[in-house]
Order: structure tokens, then sequence, then C-alpha cells
């Protein structure tokens, strides 16, 4: 099944409260899928700085003077956060694409989880309620965010195969359904160029997004195409540094509702998830169109263009 | 009035209080407060009793009801009314996927929209629908009647047996099989009849009637690839 949540904030009074609420929204979410969960929260800026959130699951020995080693490598100012088994990772805008690569040398078990200038993912195997108190979601602020409870279908249950997924700056994709044909889509993008780490259907999902708007498409555009170029069923929250959207395919067997106030837009698997928002009761409520591609940014008037037949 | 909290008392005590009413029972209104979207509310009715579910409900509200009249004050989730019997289902606001799937009687009505699969092997069920369908709507539909007073999105009646379809609307498409048909006077008959049991005041004359072209029912070389 898989439970998504999503809440992208137009008020910027509820900013401090986005953890809180995605948290909540997420954890009524669990019986949608218990194997995993994960969160993508668009927060703060450092200017001229690119955030890398990483994953290891020995985090005390990996994280160990990691930033000072970094530093050392790169020769400029790298800062850490330590949460739980991820950390965050601030190096110069430069350097992002020379981090990755000193990274994998310096320690390999440690893995990416996201990178941007304002997205940090957290995700880890179990329950939403474990996942959202070991990186402690619920204080982070931010201006929208989303979140994913798994019920694996396409591959197994580890941390890498659990959503978001991150697979380019500042963009991330979570999924409910299952694609059909990603292991072909999967050789067609690695063969592209396009870097896709695990197994998982979602990410192939997320990697052919990057790919078609590395090509000059827009999100917009990109979410357009995947109706005609990802064959299976699904239902796609994805968020870029600015925006948020959302697609479902053209039999949208997958449940999705919508409710958007002066206030906020929230996307939820079920009402269910949208019931605590502030001023619910009189949100527009609704259910998005199959082959229809909705998007919201913080810096255009919100758009739906409809999908000719 | 029998006020239930669901959120107070749970859901396997209001099916349980619900579904122990008898045909000649005195507590015969039903209030339910804290619904929030909560999944099978007031599932396997059987007596004749008015439920009113204050706020939007989750998945298969009302399913297999027999006899009882329930009445969502907000939108229902997924497959409302699902398998129905016989007895009332009214949604004040708009209905998710496959309402009234495969309902063999009684009568749903949904004041706003209806979204894709709405009567998905209908069996003898009468849905009236203020608003729009979505998609495959009375798909595989078998009995029974289904009035859209908006439009109908796309493959209306797919593979349709033999439900009656009257839309108002436009048509997006129409599916394998089903094709538009003659009103004759007894159909303004039997809509007029709906629609009144449908609380919708739409004049019976700006429907058009949809149907089964039976080409589908028996083997015909014809229909091979």
């Amino acid at each position: 099944m898989c439970g998504i949540v999503g809440l992208f904030l137009k008020d910027k009074s509820l900013e401090p409260k986005l953890g809180q609420m995605l948290t909540d929204m997420l954890i009524t979410m669990t019986d949608r899928g218990p194997d995993s969960a994960g969160i993508a929260i668009y927060g703060s800026e450092t200017r001229g700085k690119v955030k890398l959130t990483v994953q290891s699951d020995t985090p005390d020995r990996d994280f160990a003077g990691l930033d000072k080693d970094l530093q050392k490598a790169l020769g400029g100012d790298v800062t850490m956060r330590v949460k739980d088994t991820h950390a965050v990772i601030e190096v110069d805008t430069a350097w992002a694409a020379a981090a990755r690569t000193v990274l994998a040398d310096l320690r390999p078990n440690v893995r990416i989880m996201s990178t941007g200038e304002t997205l940090e993912i957290y995700k880890e195997v179990g329950l939403p309620k474990n996942v959202a108190a070991r990186f402690d979601i619920s204080s982070m602020t931010g201006s929208h965010g989303i979140g994913h409870t798994r019920m694996a279908t396409e591959s197994a249950v580890t941390t890498m195969g659990a959503h978001p997924f991150n697979t380019g700056r500042d963009q991330c994709l979570v999924h409910n359904g299952s694609l059909s044909n990603h292991a072909s889509l999967r050789r067609k993008l690695r063969k592209a160029g396009i870097h896709i780490e695990t197994e998982n259907d979602t990410e192939v999902g997320a990697a052919y997004l990057t790919w078609k708007m590395q090509q000059g498409a827009t999100l917009g555009q990109a979410l357009e195409s995947s109706l005609d170029d990802l064959d299976g069923f699904f239902t796609f929250v994805v968020g870029t540094k600015d925006g948020f959207g959302v697609v479902r395919d053209p039999i949208a067997c997958k449940p999705a509702v919508m409710a958007e106030t002066d206030q906020y837009v929230a996307f939820g698997s079920e009402y269910r998830a949208l019931v605590n928002l502030p001023g619910i009761d009189y949100a527009r409520v609704w259910e998005p169109e199959p082959s229809t591609v909705y998007f919201w940014s913080h810096n255009a008037a919100p758009t739906a263009t409809e999908k000719a037949a | 009035m029998q006020t239930f909290d669901l959120e107070a008392q749970g859901l396997r005590n209001l099916n349980a209080a619900l579904q122990s009413q008898t045909k000649d029972t005195n507590q015969t209104a039903w209030e339910i407060v804290n619904a929030k979207g909560s999944h099978a509310i007031a599932v396997g009715l059987d007596a004749p009793i008015e439920v009113t579910v204050k706020g939007s409900t989750g998945y298969y509200c009302g399913g297999m009801n027999k006899q009882a009249t329930i009445r969502v004050k907000g939108s229902a989730g997924p497959g409302v009314a699902e398998n129905m019997m016989s007895g009332t289902v009214i949604i004040d606001g708009d209905a998710s996927q496959y309402a009234g799937a495969t309902a063999n009687g009684g009568t749903l009505v949904i004041k706003g929209n209806a979204s894709s699969r709405c009567g998905i092997s209908m069996k003898g069920v009468d849905i009236i629908v203020h608003g729009n369908v979505g998609h495959m709507s009375a798909f595989m539909g078998q009995s029974g009647n289904m009035v859209v007073c908006g439009d109908a999105g796309d493959a209306l009646g797919d593979s349709i047996y033999e439900a009656r379809l009257f839309v108002r609307g436009t048509v997006k498409s129409l599916g394998a099989d089903c094709i538009e048909k003659e009103m004759r006077p007894e159909h303004i008959e039997i809509l007029t009849d709906l629609l009144e049991r449908g609380e919708s005041d739409a004049k019976p004359e700006e429907f058009k009637r949809y149907g089964s072209a039976r080409k589908l029912y028996n083997f015909d070389i014809d229909n091979a690839y």
C-alpha cells in the first residue's frame, strides 16, 4: 500500500511547526506501510553552501572526526551535525561533487541520503513513530516537506530502499505503487550516465525525472513525460527547492487526497492524514485527477495542466 | 438520538452496537461524531435505523448495508456502500473511488462528485450522483441504474452487461460495448423516480441513456484479437 504525506506551507508563521505537522501526518499513515519511513524537509539555507545528509550503520565509528578529515581533504570549511545514524555535512557549493568522491574514499560505508541547499532527508527501517523520534523530526522547521511510510513490494526492506529518493540537487520523490518497467529503464538511465544506487523501482522514477530535467525539461514537463514512459501504478509526490508537485498515473488506483487553504497545500494517501491540520474543516479538499500534474511553487502561481489523452 | 463518539469509544464498539439493532429497535437514530476519516464506519448493518456521520469517512463506509439509512455529512473515502444489499447511503460531499462497487440493491446518493470506477460491477443498486463521475464508471455493470447529473469521465460503462446509465452532461468516452440508447417514456418514468429519491431537481428530459450493445455476451470470433 504505502502511505505518503506532503505539506507545502504558504504561511511563514507555520514554518516552525512543519516537522511536527509532518510527523503527525506520517504516524497516522503507519498502517499503510510499517516497513520503513522517511521524511524530507526543506529547511534553512547557508549561502554558498550545500548540505549532504549521510547515513551510516555504524555512526560512532564513521562520523568520528569525519568533518576534520573532509576539511583536510577538501581544504575548506566543513561543518557537521550528527543525528542518530545520519549526519548533515555542509560544504562550499563548489566542492559538492568533490565531497562525494572524497567521502567515498574516506568512509566507504557512509551512504548519501540527499544533496541540496535546503533539503535534508532522514530515513530508516522501522515504524514512522520511531524513525521520526530518532531524528527529532518534530522539532524541525522548514517551508515544505514530504514523507513516506513503506510497505515494501519491489525491493528489500533496507535503509537505501526507503523513500524519499534524492537523485538531483534539492529534488526528492516519494511513491505509492509499483513500476513494472523499472529494470529496463534503469539500464537505459545508467547508460545515459545517471547514478542509480539501488534495485528499487522508485529510485528509477526519481532518476527518470532528474534525467529529463538535465535535458532541459521543467519539473512539470518531466512529470508529464513520466506518464508516457513509466509503466505501472504510481502516485508521485515530489519536492524541489521551492516547489511541491503531485502526479498520478492514468489508471489512478493508488489513493490520494489533497487539501488547500490560504496557509498550506497538503497531500495524504488518506483523508485521515489531514484531519489535524489547522482549518481543515474549511479547506478545499479534492482527489487529484489521473494523468494530471499539480504543482505549487513559492516563486510562481499554482499550475495544474491536464495531459492530453 | 444515540450519539457515539468514535474517537472515545472505538470502531469495533460502534459497529457492534449498530449491528446488534433489530428491525423493531427503539434506538432508530444514531449520530457518529469524530469520524475523522476512519475506515469501515457503519458496515454490515441490518436494521431500519438512521445513522448520521458528522464529518468525512475513510474506506468502505456503509459497506454491505441492509435496510439502514446512512448519511455522511462530509466526503467519503474509497469503496463507500460497497456491496450494499438494500437501504440508503447519502454522501453530502464527494465520494472517492469505486463508490457502490458490486452493490446488489439499495440507493446510493452522492451530492458532490464521485471519482473513478463509480458503480463498478453494480448488480442492482441505484446510484444518483449530483456532480461528475470519473473514468471507468459502471465498468462491468450488471444491473441497476446510475444517474449522473454532471459529466462522465473516460470509458463509461466499459464491458457493461445490463445496467442503465443516465448522464445529463458530457461523456468523455464510452467504454467497450457501451452505446447511447433511446430514451423511451418508461425510461423517463424510471429516471423521474430516481431523481426524486436522489434529492435532485434535475429534469429527466435533459438526460441521455447509455447501456449495453450486447456484443460481448457470447463467444464471437469477431471479438477476438
